[in-house]
């Protein structure tokens, strides 16, 4: 039988506001797939030109595959949210790359005519399932030297880059992280954020972390605006005695969750959906474990190279901020400036959080915004490094650009 | 100190043990920029299998929580205050438990003017009020929320009620006066008498929207964020919520007609908790809300300090406590397990109870009988009983596959019995029948199976004696139908050990019967109880009384039939039958009436035409009859019937027949369906004197079922 390609389009993406995961947490006393169920339910709400039918899959990631974030997440949060038993749904584990793997897998899969329309998104309470949880690394890593042992511990990894690149000083980390909060604040200010946040209700019984009963959670917990680089300075770096990598400039431990809305573009148009991002190309690489922050390189590499596109041709970045040093060496790398514009416009991360396996549909949630106020942009990317050595980069395409959607 | 505060505080140091709901205050920023928002919690620390409850602490709790916001309110610091309840549970209302400790008509009052004076100022604030009904509301959870000025509620609430009348009270708390002015007479007459009156008939989230109770609903899943997001759209005046009018005219009177029309056919006059809700919901009509707390107040005050209440609470805690723990049974770690159930008979008593095992154990069902036609027509009964459910959507088709396919019937008892854990027997009420088939299982029954009887009237023990292992046998005797009365009475022959007598418990928990253990006495307890009462009107009706002034005399006590509509629904010959085996045991106190004798006789099935609508003496029944000439009033024959019950029971404690005079309420309400406010009847009878007439002395402790001395 003949087969097309099809064009695959983001349709829509929201996510919860990301909390502090721990006892004094907003989600210390909220379920894992809860968020994630609220998420997915207000997307539909949101989207009333889907008929919850035609959803052909629920794509759901999460790191810590157990307890409320096991069973087949996908599945159980499908039923949760209210889908009709006929649509399906499976769990995706790429640690920090879960939800965008959600995105590009049922993506794949959207090109290659297996599904119209899908729901992808992630989730992580790193509060209720703290990262390492339940982990049993084979000995053989360390008895044969596969990878060094500080390639499990992420803030290790951190320190191992800016060992690679020592012109990436904790300085410029720092500098890097104030920035991030002034322009998440700024984007707040802008109510660039806030409308594709769900509000969620929280429950709370212990005195000690505040106000007790229900509450309602509408921002992110994790922001500090107004930090600068004094407050920064004198942080701890808890991952190496006299080390660069602090909880100023890194993303800290949070709770949280996102969805998003894949289809294929035709589907979309057909059923009067928004058509927020045209997705041009995809790829996954992996590099050494122990500087797993250097993984958006080779992986952006190869999805611009697949594209047939350069890095010149890249307007605006959404770069996950799990640490000030691994988005320093993407940009050094492209030579790209530490404050440039087109560079995670709303802040990153290190201001939101970064609930592991929920970031990747943040990443494009923000993106899209941006799209949509910057028709004179084309083409945005957005990147992120996993755990165990990986990066992944997704390269879209803005449907608002004027002669979007001709040729690539 | 305010008067509420004293109030509160008196109150609770009435009843030190109560479970104190706390009303936690917390602060939030609405979505959309509504502004900031206080909402309270009801929360009393306990999973939702405790439901919150308002004590006079838990009330003293809310006050001050009110105390808060009404600051904040006032200062502009918040635009609105919400209330909602602990995952699953709204509140559930009064703590019943500090109800039955009130001793004096000044703290009856207490509690109500404590209620009304809390949650009035929710509706007095100066910011606009919401409730969110999350979960299972009932009484002054329920009324909480109607004194918000908005209400959403989850399309997940199970149970959504305003039980009071059920349970001897009034809504008291503003519901029978705010409820008609929300939604209108003749729905809050539904809610507070019809429902209620209707065995607490529960609504659900859907209804509670559509009785206009609730302004808006939400799916569970997310209900407390969608409220709050309405919530941020009704302050913005994004949304308006517009109210039906009210029809304050003659369609009001009409529903207080129709509320006392139900309460006259459910309690007949003899219960006076609907009646005073009825009357204040008929002068709430003018719309005054003080003059209709003020009401509520004395009503509540009135009813608390009156038996009709105490009987309630205490029929309720029967059923509630003491129908799911019975007195008297053995370790249920001791039950055997039950496998297979056979049952000796294919009539309808017998296909009955092959259903009900059948659909309750969900484990193979045999019947057998004495030719394959009767086995056809009581498996295709059972059968067609499946059909029905599934029909009506009470099971799927996966289902009603797999009943059918446990229930079998074959002719050779050592087939069908081999590996049977559990034999019952519903075949003919006659003591050698019943010996020779339970002598026919046991020869090919496993040596552990138990053997049950349905008997109403024949002796169990009497019934084993024959077999080899007569410790195997029980008495099992359902009430007629089998599908609505929960009683079971289970009979411990004199030879039945524990690991029977703890099986028969399991499989009555499992079958969901209320089991009350009953010694192997002549009729048990319903039965017997029954005839005497009914031996006693037929004794007065024989020596000369009216038949009507006869039935007319025990109206007073509500029961949900006439003795002679009752001795109809029984089958006048089984009536019969009963009365001459009572009369074999005890000749003294159980006569057989020569006029029942000669209806049973001319085959006659009924005493009534109904012909004209209402019942009629049939004039066939009535050329019968050849009566005396002694003609009693109503109140003697009352006092006649009344002693005789109180002897009856009096004896039957004195026998042991049961563990406690709780026992025979216990079985008289889930029976006979005897009503809440006579507690069965114990409580009515040491109320109204007649058990120290009659025995010397009460049923009951003061304070049992009755105001503590």
């Amino acid at each position: 039988m003949p087969r097309t390609v099809r064009d695959v389009v983001f349709v829509d993406g929201v996510r919860t506001p990301f909390g502090k995961a721990g006892p004094k947490g907003i989600y210390h006393e909220t379920r894992a797939d809860d968020l994630v169920v609220k998420a997915i339910r207000e997307l539909l709400r949101r989207n009333p030109g889907l008929d919850p039918k035609k959803v052909d899959e629920v794509a759901i990631a999460a790191t810590t595959q157990i307890g409320d974030q096991g069973l087949t997440i996908g599945r159980t949060a499908g039923i949760l949210a209210g889908l009709p038993q006929s649509v399906p749904g499976y769990s995706i584990d790429r640690m920090c790359a879960g939800a965008l793997t959600a995105v590009t897998t049922t993506a794949g899969s959207i090109a290659f005519g297996a599904y119209d329309a899908v729901i992808a998104g992630g989730v992580e309470h790193m509060g209720r399932h703290p990262m390492g949880e339940g982990v049993d690394p084979n000995p053989r890593f360390v008895s044969e030297k596969l990878v060094d042992e500080s390639a499990l511990f992420m803030g290790m990894t951190a320190e191992n880059l800016h060992d690679r690149y020592p012109h990436i000083t904790k300085q410029r980390a720092d500098e890097y992280a104030v920035r991030s909060q002034e322009k998440a604040a700024k984007a707040y200010a802008n109510g660039k954020i806030q409308a594709d946040l769900v509000p969620i209700s929280v429950r709370r019984t212990n005195e000690e972390a505040g106000e007790t009963g229900w509450g309602l959670v509408t921002a992110d917990e994790p922001m500090r605006p107004g930090t600068t680089l004094e407050n920064l300075a004198g942080l701890k770096t808890p991952f190496r005695v006299h080390g660069r990598v602090t909880a100023g400039n890194a993303a800290g431990l949070n709770d949280g969750a996102t969805a998003s809305i894949i289809a294929s573009e035709d589907f979309a148009r057909e059923n009067n959906l928004p058509v927020k991002m045209r997705l041009v190309s995809y790829a996954f690489a992996g590099v050494e474990p122990e500087v797993m922050g250097y993984g958006p390189i080779p992986a952006t590499e190869k999805a611009l190279a697949k594209a047939g596109l350069s890095i010149e041709d890249i307007n605006l970045f959404e770069i996950n901020e799990a640490f000030a040093v691994q988005v320093l060496a993407f940009l050094d790398h492209y030579g790209i400036a530490d404050d440039d514009a087109r560079v995670n416009q709303y802040g990153g991360a290190i201001a939101y959080g970064h609930p592991l396996a929920s970031s990747g549909v943040r990443l494009m949630t923000q993106l899209a915004r941006q799209f949509e106020e910057q028709p004179e942009v084309r083409y945005g990317l957005t990147t992120m490094c996993v755990g165990f050595g990986m990066g992944a980069t997704v390269i879209w395409e803005n449907p608002h650009f004027e002669n979007a959607g001709g040729d690539k | 100190m305010s008067t509420t505060t004293e109030l509160l505080k008196g109150a609770a140091e009435l009843f030190p043990d109560e479970v104190v709901t706390q009303a936690h205050v917390r602060h939030f920023e609405l979505p959309a920029g509504a502004g900031r928002f206080a909402l309270i919690t009801l929360d009393n620390g306990l999973d939702h299998t405790k439901p919150t409850t308002f004590g006079p602490q838990s009330l003293a709790n809310l006050d001050t929580a009110i105390d808060q916001v009404e600051r904040e309110a006032a200062a502009g610091e918040i635009v609105g205050v919400g209330i909602t309840g602990k995952p699953f549970i709204f509140a559930v209302g009064a703590d019943l438990k500090g109800v039955e400790l009130l001793k004096k008509h000044e703290d009856a009052l207490a509690i109500g003017k404590g209620g009304h004076e809390v949650f009035k100022r929710l509706a007095g604030l100066a910011v606009p009020t919401f409730a969110y009904y999350n979960g299972a509301a009932m009484g002054g959870g329920v009324e909480v929320g109607l004194h918000c000025k908005y209400r959403t509620v989850s399309k997940a609430l199970p149970a959504f009620s305003l039980p009071e009348v059920f349970l001897g009270l009034v809504p008291g708390w503003g519901g029978c006066t705010l409820l008609p002015n929300l939604i209108g007479a003749d729905k809050a007459v539904s809610v507070i008498i019809e429902n209620s009156l209707n065995q607490n008939k529960q609504l659900k989230g859907q209804q509670v929207h559509e009785l206009g109770i609730a302004d808006a609903i939400f799916e569970g899943a997310d209900f407390l964020e969608q409220s709050l997001i309405w919530t941020a759209s009704v302050l913005k005046g994004e949304i308006v919520v517009d109210r039906p009018v009210i029809d304050r005219g003659d369609a009001w009177d009409q529903a207080v007609a129709k509320g006392r029309f139900i309460a006259d056919s459910k309690v007949h006059g003899a219960a006076p908790a609907a009646y005073r809700a009825l009357d204040i919901i008929a002068a709430a009509k003018n719309g005054d809300l003080q003059q209709g707390y003020d009401a509520e107040d004395v009503a509540l005050a009135d009813l608390i300090m009156g038996g009709e209440l105490r009987a309630g609470i205490y029929a309720f805690n029967l059923v509630q406590k003491r129908g799911k723990r019975p007195a008297g049974a053995p370790d249920k770690n001791l039950a055997r397990p039950v496998t297979k159930v056979g049952v000796v008979g294919a009539g309808l008593m017998a296909s009955q109870l092959a259903l009900l095992f059948l659909r309750r154990l969900e484990v193979p069902v045999v019947l057998t009988d004495i030719d394959q036609e009767r086995i056809d027509k009581g498996v295709g009964y059972v059968h067609a009983e499946i059909d029905k459910l599934l029909g009506k959507g009470r099971i799927n088709q996966d289902k009603a596959n797999r009943l059918k396919a446990l229930v079998t019937g074959v002719l050779d008892k050592a087939e069908g019995f081999s590996d049977a854990d559990f034999v019952i027997e519903a075949v003919f009420e006659e003591i050698g029948v019943k010996q020779q088939v339970f002598a026919e299982v046991e020869a090919v029954a496993p040596a552990h199976a138990i053997f049950a009887t349905n008997t109403s009237s024949l002796s169990v023990s009497e019934m084993a004696s024959k077999l080899k292992n007569p410790e195997r046998v029980v008495g099992f005797h359902f009430f007629n139908p089998v599908a609505v009365l929960p009683l079971l009475e289970i009979v411990r022959g004199e030879q039945t050990d524990d690991a029977s007598l703890a099986t028969a418990f399991a499989v009555a928990k499992k079958l969901k019967k209320t089991a009350v253990l009953v010694k192997d006495a002549p009729a048990f307890v319903v039965n017997r109880i029954l005839t005497r009462f009914m031996g006693e009107i037929q004794n007065v009706i024989d020596e000369g009384t009216p038949v009507d002034v006869a039935e007319k005399a025990v109206e007073p006590l509500g029961l949900p039939m006439s003795p002679l509509v009752l001795l109809e629904l029984v089958g006048p010959a089984i009536g019969l039958h009963v009365s001459e085996t009572l009369n074999k045991a005890f000749p003294d106190r159980f006569t057989v009436s020569p006029n029942l004798k000669s209806v049973v006789e001319a085959g006659k099935r009924g005493f009534y035409v109904y012909g004209s609508g209402k019942p009629e003496l049939d004039p066939e029944v009535a050329a019968l009859l050849k009566q005396g000439d002694t003609v009693l009033t109503e109140d003697q024959v009352r006092a006649r019937v009344l002693d005789a019950v109180a002897q009856e029971i009096g004896i039957m404690l004195d026998e042991g027949v049961v563990a406690e005079a709780q026992d025979i309420d216990l079985c008289l309400i889930t029976g006979a369906g005897w009503p809440f406010h006579l507690g069965g009847i114990t409580p009515y009878l040491d109320r109204e004197g007649v058990s120290e007439r009659v025995n010397g002395k009460k049923f009951l402790e003061p304070g049992v079922a009755s105001v503590p001395a």
